[in-house]
Formats: C-alpha cells, sequence, structure tokens
C-alpha cells in the first residue's frame, strides 16, 4: 500500500514537472512569436537622433577572416592579403581582383596600366608582396576551348 | 533607415581607416557626394534587380542577369544588366538638365534643354538589343581581364527618345564630320574630376541611322538612374558602352573619337586574327562595330527533368548586330545534327527576334540542347570559343542548356 502510494506521489510530482515545463514553454514560445513578429516590442520608443547612438561594436574584427577568406572584401587569407586590400580596394571593388585570373606577367600589366590611366600610386616595396599574392591566390585556370556545363541545379519541369 | 544613418556617420568619422590610409582624391570629392562605399549596400533594392541577378562588382556596379531571366520579348528593369565604368552621378535634376554639341566638325556650338529636345523634335520608339561587347569573356582561355561576364549582358527594352540625325540636322555639322563621342556626368573611380569613366561613340554612319536614338524613356518610363537617366545615347546592336548613359555632350569630331575607352585595346579586337595569348600590338586593334550573331535559350532553365515521351518546348531569343537571324537551329546530340526552327521577325531593326521548338528525345539519359543563329550573311554562331582576343570581347559561342529525360 505504502509502496502505492509513493509511486502515485511520484507519478504527481512527476505530473507537476510536466505540467511547469509546458507552462513555461508556453510562456517561451509566445515571447519568441511576439519578438519575431515584432522585434522592438520590448524596446521603449527611443527619440530618433537618439537612436543615431545606438552602439554597433564598431571594431566587430572588421578585418575577420572566416574559412580562409576576408570577409569584407571576399579576397583569399594569405600572405600580403592586407597590402592587397589597402593598396587595390580603395578606387574599384575587391570583387574586380577576385573574378580574374591571370599569370604574374599580366598581373603586373594590368598594374601598369591602373598606374598609367587610372591614377594608381606607385606601390614600391608593396608591389612584389601585391603581385606574389595575386599570382599564388588568382593564376589562370586551364579552360581549353569550351567547359563543360558544371554546376547544374536539377529540377523536375512541370507543365 | 536609421541605423544606416548611424552606420552612415560613424563611417564618415572613421572614414580613413576604414577605405585605407588615403582618401584617393578626398579634398576634391564634390560636396554632398556619398563616396561608394557609403552608398547603399543593397543593389537589389537600389536598382530594382531580381534577386536572382548576379553582382560581379560592386565599385562599379556590374550586375548580369541568367539566361532564363531574360525570357521576356522585352526586357524589363529587373532583368536588365548594368555595366558602368564609373561611379552613378549624383543630384541629377532632369529640369536642369542640358545636352550640348560641340567638336571639330560641328557649325556651331550648340545647347539644348532635355525639355527642348523632347518639344522640338518627333519622338520614336523601337525595341533595341543592347549587349555589353565583353559578355561571355568568363569563357576565354587564357582568360582576359575585366568584369567576368557570363552569358546575361544582354537585354532588348524598348526605347523611346528623339532621333540623333534629326538633333543633328538642327545643329548643323561639317562635311568633314567622322565620328560622334559622347561625354557624360558619371564619376572616374578615381574620383579624379579631370577623368572620363568613359567616353565613346560611334562613326557618323551609325549615328545618322533611324533607330538611333537619344532616349529619354525606357519600357514607356523615365530611364531608371543605373541606365542612364534622364538622358541615354541607344545605339542598337553595336557593343552596348556606345550607348552613352548620362550624356550632357556630344563632340563631332573630324576624326575617329579618342576619348576614354576608344583607345588602347578597350572594345577593340586583333584586326587579323591571333593564337590565343599572342601579344597584340596597339596599332593592329580594330574598334568593334556591329556584334555578332548571337543567341540565348531562355526557358527552360538550365538543369530541366523530364519524363521519358513528353515533348521539351524551349524558347529564346536571337540577334545579329545591325544584321537580321534568318536562322535557328537546335541540336540535341552535340552538333552532329541540327534541327530548323522558327525564327519570328524583329519588331523592328536591330530588335531581338524570338524562336521557339518542341523537342523529341529519342531514349533516357543526359542531353544538352545547343541554340545556333545565322544572320543575314549566312554567318553562324561556333560551338567553340571564337577567335582569342586580349580583352575577351565577342564570345558567340552557341548556348546550351543541360536536360535529363528520366
Amino acid at each position: 500500500m505504502q509502496e502505492h502510494s509513493k509511486f502515485k506521489q511520484q507519478v504527481k510530482a512527476i505530473y507537476r514537472l510536466m505540467a511547469g515545463l509546458f507552462g513555461l514553454f508556453i510562456v517561451v514560445a509566445v515571447g519568441i512569436l511576439l519578438l519575431l513578429s515584432n522585434p522592438d516590442w520590448t524596446r521603449k520608443k527611443v527619440p530618433e537622433t537618439e537612436q543615431e547612438y545606438v552602439a554597433i561594436p564598431e571594431e566587430d574584427d572588421f578585418d575577420k577572416i572566416e574559412n580562409g577568406i576576408h570577409v569584407r572584401t571576399g579576397l583569399i587569407e594569405a600572405d600580403g592579403l592586407m597590402a592587397v586590400v589597402n593598396n587595390c580596394t580603395n578606387c574599384h571593388s575587391a570583387k574586380l581582383v577576385t573574378q580574374n585570373r591571370m599569370n604574374e606577367e599580366r598581373w603586373i600589366a594590368t598594374i601598369r596600366w591602373m598606374q598609367e590611366t587610372q591614377n594608381l600610386w606607385d606601390l614600391g616595396n608593396n608591389e612584389e608582396i601585391i603581385v606574389n599574392y595575386l599570382v599564388s591566390n588568382y593564376p589562370p585556370k586551364k579552360k581549353g576551348r569550351r567547359e563543360v556545363l558544371s554546376n547544374i541545379e536539377w529540377y523536375d519541369l512541370e507543365d | 533607415m536609421k541605423r544606416r544613418n548611424f552606420v552612415k556617420k560613424a563611417t564618415i568619422g572613421t572614414m580613413a581607416s576604414v577605405i585605407g590610409a588615403d582618401i584617393v582624391f578626398g579634398s576634391i570629392m564634390p560636396e554632398g557626394y556619398k563616396p561608394l562605399a557609403l552608398q547603399d549596400p543593397d543593389p537589389f533594392k537600389m536598382f530594382n534587380k531580381d534577386l536572382g541577378m548576379v553582382v560581379l562588382n560592386d565599385k562599379p556596379w556590374n550586375i548580369e542577369a541568367k539566361a532564363h531571366l531574360l525570357d521576356d520579348k522585352i526586357t524589363p528593369n529587373k532583368f536588365m544588366f548594368i555595366r558602368n565604368n564609373g561611379l552613378i552621378p549624383e543630384n541629377i535634376d532632369a529640369n536642369k538638365w542640358t545636352l550640348t554639341f560641340d567638336g571639330e566638325s560641328v557649325s556651331q556650338q550648340k545647347t539644348y534643354t532635355l525639355a527642348e529636345l523632347k518639344s522640338k523634335f518627333p519622338q520614336y520608339t523601337y525595341q533595341l538589343t543592347l549587349e555589353c561587347g565583353g559578355n561571355g569573356r568568363s569563357e576565354f582561355d587564357p582568360p582576359a581581364k575585366g568584369n567576368q561576364w557570363t552569358v546575361g549582358a544582354v537585354s532588348c527594352a524598348s526605347w523611346t527618345g528623339i532621333r540623333l540625325k534629326d538633333v543633328l540636322e538642327d545643329v548643323g555639322i561639317k562635311d568633314d564630320a567622322v565620328y560622334i563621342g559622347y561625354h557624360a556626368t558619371d564619376v572616374h573611380l578615381s574620383r579624379d574630376p579631370g577623368k572620363e569613366p568613359i567616353s565613346r561613340g560611334a562613326p557618323m554612319v551609325k549615328a545618322l541611322q533611324e533607330e538611333t536614338l537619344l532616349a529619354f524613356k525606357m519600357n514607356n518610363k523615365d530611364i531608371p538612374i543605373a541606365h542612364g537617366y534622364p538622358l541615354r545615347l541607344i545605339a542598337g546592336g553595336w557593343p552596348a558602352s556606345v550607348s552613352g548613359k548620362w550624356i550632357n555632350r556630344i563632340s563631332i569630331r573630324n576624326k575617329v573619337h579618342d576619348g576614354t575607352k576608344m583607345t588602347g585595346d578597350a572594345y577593340r579586337v586583333p584586326c587579323n586574327p591571333v593564337a590565343p595569348g599572342e601579344k597584340v600590338k596597339e596599332e593592329d586593334m580594330c574598334i568593334i562595330e556591329s556584334m555578332p550573331v548571337k543567341s540565348l535559350i531562355t526557358y527552360p532553365k538550365s538543369g530541366a527533368m523530364i519524363n521519358k515521351g513528353k515533348k521539351l518546348d524551349i524558347r529564346g531569343h536571337a540577334w545579329a548586330g545591325e544584321l537580321e537571324v534568318v536562322k535557328m537551329e537546335y541540336s540535341i546530340d552535340f552538333g552532329s545534327t541540327w534541327k530548323s526552327c522558327p525564327i519570328e521577325k524583329p519588331a523592328n531593326r536591330l530588335a531581338w527576334q524570338h524562336f521557339n521548338a518542341s523537342i523529341d528525345f529519342p531514349k533516357e539519359g543526359y542531353y544538352e540542347v545547343w541554340a545556333r543563329a545565322t544572320d543575314s550573311n549566312g554567318i553562324s554562331q561556333p560551338m567553340l570559343l571564337p577567335g582569342w582576343n586580349p580583352k575577351g570581347y565577342l564570345n558567340n559561342a552557341c548556348h546550351r542548356i543541360a536536360v535529363k529525360v528520366t
């Protein structure tokens, strides 16, 4: 008998715990839903001028590297990266670098062209660092006279 | 919005460290000019482009479509590629916009307001194919320098404006006129006000064509800012760089125009064919005029899987620069056999033409559908890359899509 009531008590305790957890779950779920539908619901209306000073971590690792890529520019992390970032992304986007594949001679010719016509400055000692970086990380890729189709996204064609 | 303002302010404060130690020509940066690094970073919103468009470059802006996005007969803005050489002008005031004609071969320098141009000359609307000279550059081997366009730097919108030839008649040009060259208000990437990002043009014979327009409307609305608002020269069938955006001056030259990107190897190909990778002397490079015959399969999107026994309907567009496409063919066996399919007449000269076909596949497996257009001179698209050239222009190799029959 004692065994039985003890068992009953245990069941009740578990039930209460479950009910409590369920209640907590409901509260959290409603909270999340509210946040999702209106992210600002907890925030007080702040005058617009003040909002301009909402802190954005200014130096949130400005030159963050993720998976070997310099996040801000998309350039490959390797020796000479910052020389390239500082000298080659002032006028044009780094995308103009990462799209291209050239050998040493043609990367240098490109730099000369920018110096002669596009106001690129003398790179001094950085030139060798930059050219090495470019040739090592963005060398030409053999494509032949026509490449096979790649990266095909297959899908069922409905009528 | 507010957050962006904050970022903007914070960024201006630390701009030197953000953009690098030096801001080139920072001292001569026009007042009120937002450096590009601070412009709205979402090009899709900023330019009203479809999210399927591909950003090749964000400084300057270069954005291309994919083949299946170009399915419309008249390309809407959201699928139109952007090719910019410099920074988009800011604070454009169409009410104060003027266009000046000058140069060695103009009888007398003359300036018109935009309103005068619109009211004084008859207006025409044409569908005009504009293709970037470097469309397809990404396929060249050895690779060519520049934005690596795949297939999507082409469009055919409906352009409304006045004929350049009507205005030139009013201006008065001398007999020794050879070329026109446009000038515009876009800003050089280095922000050097002494440099023009691009200033190209065309020989008089192209300038005087009926379809060569000073356009102020695209698809019946004001031209979107990225495409040249409020005034754009439109020269269909030629490299789209001839169709200058944001133009405020046209020089009538007594020689071939020598503006930015008219000289050197810009928009030029070897006058005589060269081996891949060969060095070509500057004097052996010739200016690209009419674009070559080309076509695109715009439906279905590459990668379609269909059931055996079902027909595959395909469609797309074909164009041929100054010429017309007279024959359209497709192959499902890598060029071993070709079948003809109907090609519509162009809506007007220099508009792209539409084709369609219904294809039977003999058995299950992997196929590629290749499309090939032939122009009125009997010239067809090559299946392999055409002649290599240092800057990777004029790749008009056949377009193809992958299909699986299961």
